[in-house]
C-alpha cells in the first residue's frame, strides 16, 4: 500500500495544477496517471486561454460572455471565480516560462475567439495546450512531486453509508500497467479526480483514445452525482476522416466557412448575422449540419474552412500547426486549398458535480477540469475557456484537498433540500446495473468497513477478484465489439441533433451493451502491459457515462446551448433554469435537479436571447 | 469490407533475444523503407485492397511469445489510413493482445513512435500508402522491449530530467501585479522549434552515440536544455549553469553530427543544429570541453 496526503488521479492540465497547488500548501502529494503526464490530452488543446489581461477588458465582461455562452446554465459563483482568477493564473504560467506568442512590445498576445466581446484568448501558436501541459509538468519535476505513471486507477476507496453525503473517500485502487500489480493508494487528506473528458463514448471525436470518462464513472458509482451530462460540445471544425481538431483560432484569425455552392453560409442563410463564423460553437456546428442536410454539403458530408486569404506569413506565424494537421491527417495543403471540416464531439460541459472548491458531496473526493462540473460552462463552453478552468479550479481543488481554507462555497452538492425530483419521464429501459456487480457495490460479506485502511483493503481485494474474473474467462464478448456499438449509437442518436425517439433508441442500445458486458472477457493472458484488460475496464466506464448523457438528453425537453431537441425548439426558462443531476444510487440511477445560481457578486445575470 | 487474415506465422526471430526485455532486432537492418512520392496514386491503387503488415511480437510471460517473432496481418485499406490505424485494426479485429502505446492520434502525445520499415516514425502521422509492403512495424531500437511494440521509456525520461528541464526565474514580479516578463518576438521565434518536442523518443532511438553511451544526454534532453538556454527570460548566470551541465563528459561534445535525430524527428526540430549551437555557446563562454 502507498500512502500520501493528497492523491491526484490524472496528470493533464487540471491534475498538474492541483498537484502543484497541494504541494505548495505543504501536502505530500502524488499523481497517479494511466499515461505519462506529457501524454495527457491537454496537449492537444490548440486555441488559448481566456483571461481579461488588457486595459479596456475586465473580468466582468469575461464573466458576462461566459454566462451568455452557457445559455444561462452556468452558476454565477463558478463563472465569476473563473473570470477573476484567470488573469493571475495565466501570468503565473508565463512566469513558469510558458512560451506564449508575443506582441511587438514583448507582451503576451491575445486574439479574438467565438462568443467573446474582447480579444482575450491568450495563446502560444496553435499549440497552447501542448505548451501549458509541458510547462506545468516541468514545474512538477522541479518540485520533485511523485508521479506514478502508467498506473491505471480502477476504483475509489469510499465508505458505503446509504447517503452519499455521509460517505468519505480514503484513496484509490490502481494497477501498474507494466506489471499488472494491483495496489491501494491511501489518501490522508483527499483524492482529486482530474481524468479529463468522456469523448470516447462517441464515434467521431476530437478526443484521445484515453478519454474514457474513468473519473466520471468512478465518482458516479461512489455516489457523487453527474451534472448536466446532456451538454456535449460538438466542435464545428474537425477533420472528417479522423476527427482531428482544427482550432477555432483559424476563424479567430479570419478563416471563412463555405458550403458546396461557395456561399458564406453563416451570413447568407442568417445563422449568425453579426458574428458569422465566430458565433458560439453550438451555433456553427448546427449551421454546418443544416447546410449538409439541405444538400449544400461538400460530398454530402462536410463544409470548407478557407484561410488562404490570410496569407502565408500570418498563417505561418500564428497557425502553422494547422497546416501540419491538415497535411498529415487529411492530405490538404491549407495554403493552397480550403480544408474540409465537420462537427466532431469535442467537450463535455457536464461532469462530476463539485462546488467552487472542487469538492463533491463525498467527503475527501474532489474533481477538476473537464471531468468536473462546477458549473462554469453550463449549456455551452466558449472556446478558450477550458484551459483557464484547468488552472483556476485545478489549483483550488489542490489547495482545498491539502487543507487550505478557501471559504464557504456558495454552490451546493449532492441530494439535499434544495433539489427537485424528476417525476415524469418515461424510460424505454431500466438504466443502471445489469446482473452481478463485481466492484463498487456494498460488500457482500456484510462487514462495512469505515476505517480508511479497512475500506482500502477491501476495495483492493474486490479489484483483484474482478481482474481475475475477467482474465480467467475463456470466451464471450470482447470489449472492442461493445465499445464500437456504444460509440455508433451515441453518434447516431445523441449527436448535434436529438429526437426523443432517437435518444430512447440509444438508451436501449446502451442497455444491450450493458447486458453484453456481463459476458465480456479478456483474451490476452499476460499480466504485462495488458491493454486488453485496461480497455475492458474502460469500456464499462464508457457505458455508465454514455447512459447518463442519454438520460440527461431525454429528460431535458428544451433547446438550450448545445442541447438541441427536435420536439422542443425553444429555451424554457420557467421550467429549465436548473441543472440535471444523475445519481447512481447503488445501481438504480435516480434523476433530480438543482436550480442554477444567476446571482453574481455585483449583479444578477438576467437570461436574454442568445444571438450572435 | 473483407476481414481475411493470414494465420499469424512465427518467423524471423531475432538472433539474440536472451535478456529479459529482448532488444528489438531491427537496428542493424535498415531496410530502406522507401517513401513513395506519388502517395495519392498509391492510395487509389490500394482502394478495396488490404495492406500487409508484419508486427514484432514479444511477451516475457506468455508461452510462444517469449521468443520474439513477427506476426503477419492483412488489414483492409482505407484512404488516409495510418500505421497506427493499421495496428489498431489488427488489435480490435484479429488479436486483442497486440500491444502498443497510443492516445491522441494527432502527433502531439508522442506515445506511438515505432520503427517502421527501418525508420523511427510516429505511427499516427505515417500514411501507410507511403510505405512499401509488407510494412514492418517494430519497437524503437536501443530500448528494452516491455511487450510487442512497447519499450521501456524510463531511461529516456531520466535523461530528460537530468538537464533541469524547468524554467529558472531570478526575480519575476508577484503574479498579482499581472506583469508578464517581456520577450521579443525574435526570441520567441528562436525557441519555437525546440519547444515543440513531444518526448516521443524517436531521436534517442536513432542515435548511434546514445546506443553506445548510456549516459549520453541524447538529442531530446539537449534540445530541452536549448529551449531554456536560448530563452532571454532566463538570466545569463542561469544560462551559464545550463551550459555547464551540457558540456560535461556525456553532453553536447559527444554528438558527432550524423543528423539521424534530425532526420527522424516527427516535429521537424533541427536537433543537430541546436546541439551545434550549444557547442559554440560553450566555446564562447570559454568553458572547458572534453
Amino acid at each position: 500500500m502507498y500512502e500520501h496526503d493528497v492523491i491526484v488521479v490524472g496528470a493533464g492540465g487540471a491534475g498538474l495544477r492541483a498537484a502543484i497547488a497541494a504541494h505548495e500548501a505543504g501536502a505530500d502529494v502524488a499523481m497517479v496517471t494511466k499515461l505519462h503526464p506529457v501524454r495527457s490530452h491537454t496537449g492537444a488543446a490548440e486555441g488559448g486561454i481566456n483571461a481579461a489581461l488588457q486595459e479596456g477588458d475586465d473580468w466582468e465582461l469575461h464573466a458576462y460572455d461566459t454566462m451568455k455562452g452557457s445559455d444561462y446554465l452556468g452558476d454565477a459563483p463558478a463563472v465569476e471565480t473563473l473570470a477573476q482568477n484567470a488573469p493571475e493564473e495565466t501570468i503565473n504560467l508565463e512566469h513558469w516560462g510558458m512560451p506564449f506568442s508575443r506582441e511587438d512590445d514583448g507582451t503576451v498576445s491575445q486574439r479574438p475567439f467565438g462568443g467573446l466581446s474582447y480579444p482575450r484568448t491568450t495563446y502560444a501558436g496553435a499549440e497552447t495546450g501542448h505548451h501549458l501541459l509541458h510547462t506545468m509538468y516541468e514545474q512538477v519535476v522541479k518540485r520533485g512531486i511523485q508521479v506514478y505513471d502508467e498506473w491505471y486507477v480502477m476504483d475509489l476507496a469510499t465508505t458505503d453509508e446509504d447517503d452519499p453525503n455521509d460517505r468519505e473517500c480514503h484513496g484509490v485502487v490502481a494497477y501498474d500497467v507494466q506489471s499488472g500489480n494491483i495496489e491501494g493508494f491511501k489518501a490522508n487528506n483527499g483524492v482529486v479526480l482530474a481524468t479529463g473528458g468522456p469523448g470516447q463514448a462517441f464515434d467521431h471525436t476530437t478526443n484521445a483514445v484515453s478519454c474514457t470518462g474513468d473519473g466520471h464513472a468512478m465518482a458516479y458509482r461512489a455516489g457523487a452525482p453527474l451534472e448536466d451530462m446532456e451538454f456535449i460540445q460538438f466542435h464545428p471544425t474537425s477533420l472528417p476522416s479522423t476527427g482531428v481538431l482544427i482550432s477555432e483560432g483559424v476563424r479567430g484569425e479570419g478563416g471563412i466557412l463555405y458550403n458546396s455552392e461557395g456561399e458564406r453560409f453563416m451570413f447568407e442563410y442568417g445563422y449568425a448575422n453579426n458574428s458569422g463564423e465566430l458565433a458560439s460553437r453550438d451555433v456553427v456546428a448546427r449551421a454546418e449540419l443544416t447546410e449538409v442536410g439541405e444538400g449544400r454539403g461538400v460530398d454530402d458530408e462536410y463544409v470548407h474552412l478557407d484561410m488562404r486569404h490570410l496569407g502565408e506569413e500570418r498563417i505561418m506565424d500564428r497557425l502553422e500547426n494547422i497546416l501540419h494537421l491538415a497535411e498529415d491527417f487529411e492530405g490538404v495543403d491549407g495554403l493552397v486549398e480550403p480544408m474540409p471540416v465537420k462537427p466532431g464531439q469535442h467537450y463535455a460541459m457536464g461532469g462530476i458535480e463539485v462546488d467552487e472548491n472542487g469538492q463533491t458531496c463525498v467527503d475527501g473526493l474532489y474533481a477538476a477540469g473537464e471531468c468536473a462540473c462546477v458549473s462554469v460552462h453550463g449549456g455551452n463552453r466558449l472556446g478558450g475557456n477550458a484551459l483557464p478552468e484547468l488552472i483556476v479550479f485545478g489549483k483550488r481543488a489542490g489547495q482545498h484537498a491539502a487543507g487550505e481554507d478557501l471559504g464557504e462555497p456558495e454552490i451546493r452538492t449532492g441530494y439535499g433540500d434544495d433539489v427537485e425530483d424528476e417525476t415524469d419521464t418515461e424510460l424505454p429501459v431500466a438504466p443502471g446495473k445489469a446482473g452481478l456487480e463485481t466492484s463498487g457495490s456494498v460488500a457482500a460479506d456484510g462487514g462495512m468497513a469505515t476505517d480508511a485502511e479497512g475500506v482500502l483493503q477491501r476495495k483492493v481485494e474486490t479489484a483483484r477478484e474482478h481482474v481475475d474474473t475477467l482474465m480467467d474467462k475463456d470466451d464471450g464478448v470482447q470489449h472492442a465489439e461493445i465499445r464500437a456499438k456504444l460509440q455508433q449509437a451515441m453518434t447516431d442518436y445523441v449527436n448535434v441533433f436529438r429526437t426523443e425517439e432517437g435518444v430512447k433508441k440509444a438508451l436501449e442500445i446502451i442497455r444491450e451493451c450493458r447486458e453484453e458486458y456481463q459476458d465480456v472477457y479478456v483474451d490476452d493472458p499476460s499480466r504485462t502491459f495488458n491493454t486488453d484488460l485496461q480497455q475492458t475496464i474502460e469500456t464499462r466506464n464508457l457505458i455508465d457515462v454514455a447512459e447518463t448523457i442519454a438520460l440527461g438528453a431525454l429528460v431535458r425537453d428544451e433547446f438550450r446551448g448545445a442541447h438541441w431537441r427536435k420536439e422542443h425548439q425553444e429555451r424554457k426558462d420557467e421550467e429549465w433554469l436548473k441543472h440535471t443531476l444523475i445519481s447512481w444510487d447503488d445501481g438504480s440511477p435516480s434523476i433530480f435537479y438543482r436550480p442554477v445560481i444567476l446571482e453574481g457578486e455585483n449583479k444578477t445575470y438576467e437570461p436574454k436571447e442568445r444571438s450572435y | 469490407m473483407s476481414t481475411q487474415q493470414a494465420e499469424p506465422e512465427s518467423q524471423e526471430a531475432p538472433e539474440d533475444p536472451a535478456m529479459k526485455g529482448a532488444e528489438s532486432p531491427a537496428a542493424e537492418e535498415q531496410k530502406g523503407g522507401g517513401m513513395v512520392d506519388e502517395h495519392a496514386e498509391k492510395a487509389a491503387e490500394l482502394e478495396g485492397e488490404t495492406v500487409h503488415i508484419k508486427v514484432f511480437r514479444y511477451d516475457p510471460e506468455v508461452e510462444g511469445k517469449q521468443e520474439p517473432r513477427f506476426d503477419d496481418f492483412h488489414v483492409p485499406f482505407e484512404k488516409g489510413m495510418t500505421v497506427l490505424d493499421s495496428v489498431m485494426y489488427a488489435r480490435d479485429e484479429y488479436d486483442s493482445s497486440l500491444t502498443f502505446r497510443h492516445s491522441c492520434r494527432q502527433a502531439v502525445c508522442g506515445s506511438d513512435a515505432f520503427f517502421v520499415n527501418g525508420k523511427q516514425r510516429l505511427g499516427c502521422k505515417t500514411q501507410i500508402s507511403d510505405l512499401e509492403q509488407p510494412v514492418r512495424i517494430e519497437p524503437l531500437p536501443h530500448q528494452e522491449v516491455v511487450k510487442d511494440l512497447v519499450v521501456d521509456m524510463d531511461h529516456f525520461y531520466d535523461q530528460m530530467h537530468t538537464v533541469e528541464p524547468y524554467f529558472q526565474d531570478e526575480d519575476t514580479p508577484p503574479v498579482d501585479d499581472l506583469e508578464e516578463q517581456r520577450q521579443s518576438q525574435e526570441n520567441r521565434e528562436k525557441i519555437k522549434m525546440s519547444s515543440r518536442c513531444i518526448w516521443c523518443g524517436a531521436c534517442m532511438s536513432s542515435c548511434n552515440i546514445a546506443a553506445g553511451d548510456n549516459e549520453y544526454l541524447g538529442p531530446a534532453a539537449i534540445n530541452k536544455a536549448y529551449k531554456f538556454a536560448m530563452d532571454d527570460r532566463e538570466g545569463e548566470e542561469i544560462k551559464e549553469h545550463r551550459l555547464r551541465i551540457l558540456e560535461q563528459e556525456h553532453g553536447v561534445w559527444r554528438c558527432q553530427t550524423q543528423f539521424s535525430c534530425t532526420e527522424v524527428c516527427p516535429k521537424d526540430i533541427p536537433l543537430t543544429e541546436h546541439i551545434q549551437e550549444l557547442k559554440r555557446e560553450a566555446v564562447k563562454k570559454n568553458l572547458k570541453f572534453w
